[in-house]
């Protein structure tokens, strides 16, 4: 009987392990590897030697910093964009979407049954100086022949707000979901008007899925190299991302790779805690599916 | 030219008195639907391009931005680039195979910490946070590093090891999502029966929480087959989908065939009649 206990209590244990090797190997253990890799020197034909160097990390640093940050800025515009986009159909569709709820989220999902390169490639080929975007600025003469939207700055947000906006809706609409229609009718028993009623029931509840959210965005837009690479031209809008795979790919120079893909976390991870500090939820983590 | 316009677009004069308007306060139900569909629209709009130009007729190298009339050319011709099309049967098949070990691994893990409180239960949801939450880049690139320090060769198999390890955490949050949603008494009753373990999770949880596994199944394909980033880094020389039409970009000045839109709006259709499908089975099971 204590046998069968002590087997019924193994049961968790058995089911997880397999998913829990998987990624144990395959993604813990690579970040070693990689921790490794980025205190080696040497170069791709003479071989690289682990020395426990940390110069690369300094070097990367002075050579990619406008990069790094350029990401952060990037992906901070992004990221509100996608807020102030996201909060008002995930409110209307959590308190208002009726029936059809499920139909209006499958219809904000429908970007993802297209390939991220293709729909990226999509948009390169709408904002064409010959294209349909332009073309039709140009046709109704509101822009000038010089006008450009391709290789700026703002091509390359845009694309990111593109890419990454349904995952800004679905954890700010998980969250509203979750709020009882209930506390709406007790404020506005209690003479809440719809702003306050907003403003001192409903957001506060609803932060969780906004730190999920803005978790979610943030973290792919800033480390994101295609849509650089596709709309964005030139140096003058090359993100951190690029740097990573040319280092790795192009040029062979792993250790640097490796030194900026762990600065590229690292600030990552200071910015999420920092964040997290600063609004204090618990259960942030938990709405971002963990 | 200019003057003549001008005329033209002048507006007619009004020939009845304007109607007395009522005052009528402004309507503040449309605004968030009317912005719904907008952001539809934008979602969509590229998706439409897509699969419009995949039509357009031209000398069949690139997509020409400009219209040059409808033609089938391309969906008759679809398999014309040999490459191509392995390329897409690669990432087929890949997605299948990581979809098949992601779905098998991640159920097991969301029923487990659905169901059971246990030591290093915590542990495992910060692992599934942290792999969710981490950037492609930096996944790709570690994997990338210990392939090479460890001297493995890059292609299909590191796929497949890389796709299963970015999409399981992804099936075990919406399968743990819809275990919240079982009650325990059920599989108790079914144990009490005297039906194994086996039997209970086939009989009764998986019937339960099968919504979950398809969401969960349909997100690790589409995470498969849409990958770019992580497969980059770990292909070797074989070739997906997305990254064949990348390195055509490179070869075409920042174009593709028009035989890449026809894929992409196939594999689009294919999508989007599954998710219906599975979604209208599941409706209706759960009815």
């Amino acid at each position: 009987m204590r046998w069968r206990a002590f087997k019924a209590r193994l049961a968790p244990y058995y089911l997880v392990l397999p998913g829990w090797l998987w990624l144990v190997i395959f993604f813990v253990v690579p970040l070693l590897f990689m921790l490794s890799v980025s205190t080696m020197t040497g170069n791709i034909l003479d071989g690289f030697k682990q020395t426990w160097h940390l110069s690369t990390y300094v070097d990367a640093w002075n050579s990619y910093h406008t990069q790094i940050i350029r990401s952060l800025i990037y992906g901070l515009i992004a990221t509100a964009v996608c807020l102030i986009i996201a909060y008002p159909i995930a409110y209307w569709i959590a308190f208002r979407g009726g029936r059809h709820k499920q139909v209006y989220l499958f219809l904000l999902l429908l970007p993802f049954f297209v390939s991220f390169v293709i729909r990226t490639q999509s948009w390169e080929f709408m904002l064409d100086d010959h294209g349909m975007v332009v073309g039709l600025l140009r046709t109704f003469g509101l822009v000038g022949s010089n006008f450009h939207i391709l290789q700026t700055p703002v091509a390359v947000i845009g694309g990111l707000i593109y890419n990454f906006m349904p995952f800004t809706v679905l954890p700010i609409y998980v969250a509203l979901e979750r709020v009882d229609p209930a506390l709406l009718e007790a404020s506005s028993d209690l003479y809440a008007n719809k702003a306050s009623a907003f403003l001192r029931v409903i957001f506060p509840l609803s932060i969780p899925g906004v730190f999920a959210a803005v978790l979610l965005t943030f973290v792919p837009v800033a480390s994101d190299y295609v849509n650089a690479q596709i709309l964005g031209g030139g140096t003058n809008t090359t993100m951190v991302g690029t740097i990573i795979e040319s280092q790795y790919l192009t040029n062979l120079d792993y250790p640097t790779a490796a030194s900026l893909s762990f600065i590229l976390m690292a600030v990552l991870l200071i910015g999420i805690f920092l964040y997290a500090r600063l609004l204090g939820t618990e259960d942030a983590m938990e709405m971002a599916g963990a | 030219m200019t003057t003549l316009t001008a005329e033209v677009v002048k507006p007619p004069e009004p020939t009845a008195p304007p109607a007395p308007r009522r005052r009528r306060r402004f309507n503040g139900r449309w605004v968030l639907p009317t912005w719904l569909a907008l952001v539809i629209l934008w979602l969509v709009a590229p998706i439409i391009v897509m699969a419009v130009y995949g039509f357009n007729d031209g000398n069949g190298k690139v997509v020409s931005t400009t219209w040059q009339g409808f033609t089938f050319k391309w969906y008759t011709n679809i398999f014309a680039y040999s490459d191509l099309t392995d390329a897409l049967v690669n990432s087929i098949t890949i997605a299948l195979i990581t979809t098949a070990i992601a779905t098998v691994l991640g159920t097991l893990m969301g029923v487990a910490l659905g169901r059971w409180r246990f030591r290093g239960a915590g542990s495992v949801n910060l692992l599934l946070f942290a792999n969710i939450a981490a950037p492609e880049v930096v996944l790709g690139a570690a994997l990338l590093s210990m392939f090479l320090t460890l001297g493995v060769p890059r292609g299909y198999l590191t796929i497949i090891l890389a796709h299963v390890m970015f999409s399981v955490a992804f099936v075990v949050v919406t399968v743990r999502a819809r275990m919240a949603g079982l009650d325990p008494a059920l599989e108790e009753a079914s144990r009490d029966l005297g039906a194994g373990a086996i039997t209970t999770f086939f009989k009764v949880t998986l019937p339960v929480i099968k919504s979950g596994v398809f969401a969960g199944a349909l997100l690790a394909f589409a995470m498969s087959i849409d990958d770019y980033i992580i497969t980059s880094f770990n292909n070797g020389s074989t070739q997906t989908f997305p990254l064949w039409v990348w390195g055509a970009r490179n070869r075409l000045a920042g174009s593709v065939p028009p035989q890449v839109n026809v894929m992409g709006t196939l594999i689009f259709v294919v999508g989007v009649l599954l998710a219906i499908t599975g979604a209208i089975s599941n409706r209706r099971k759960a009815a």
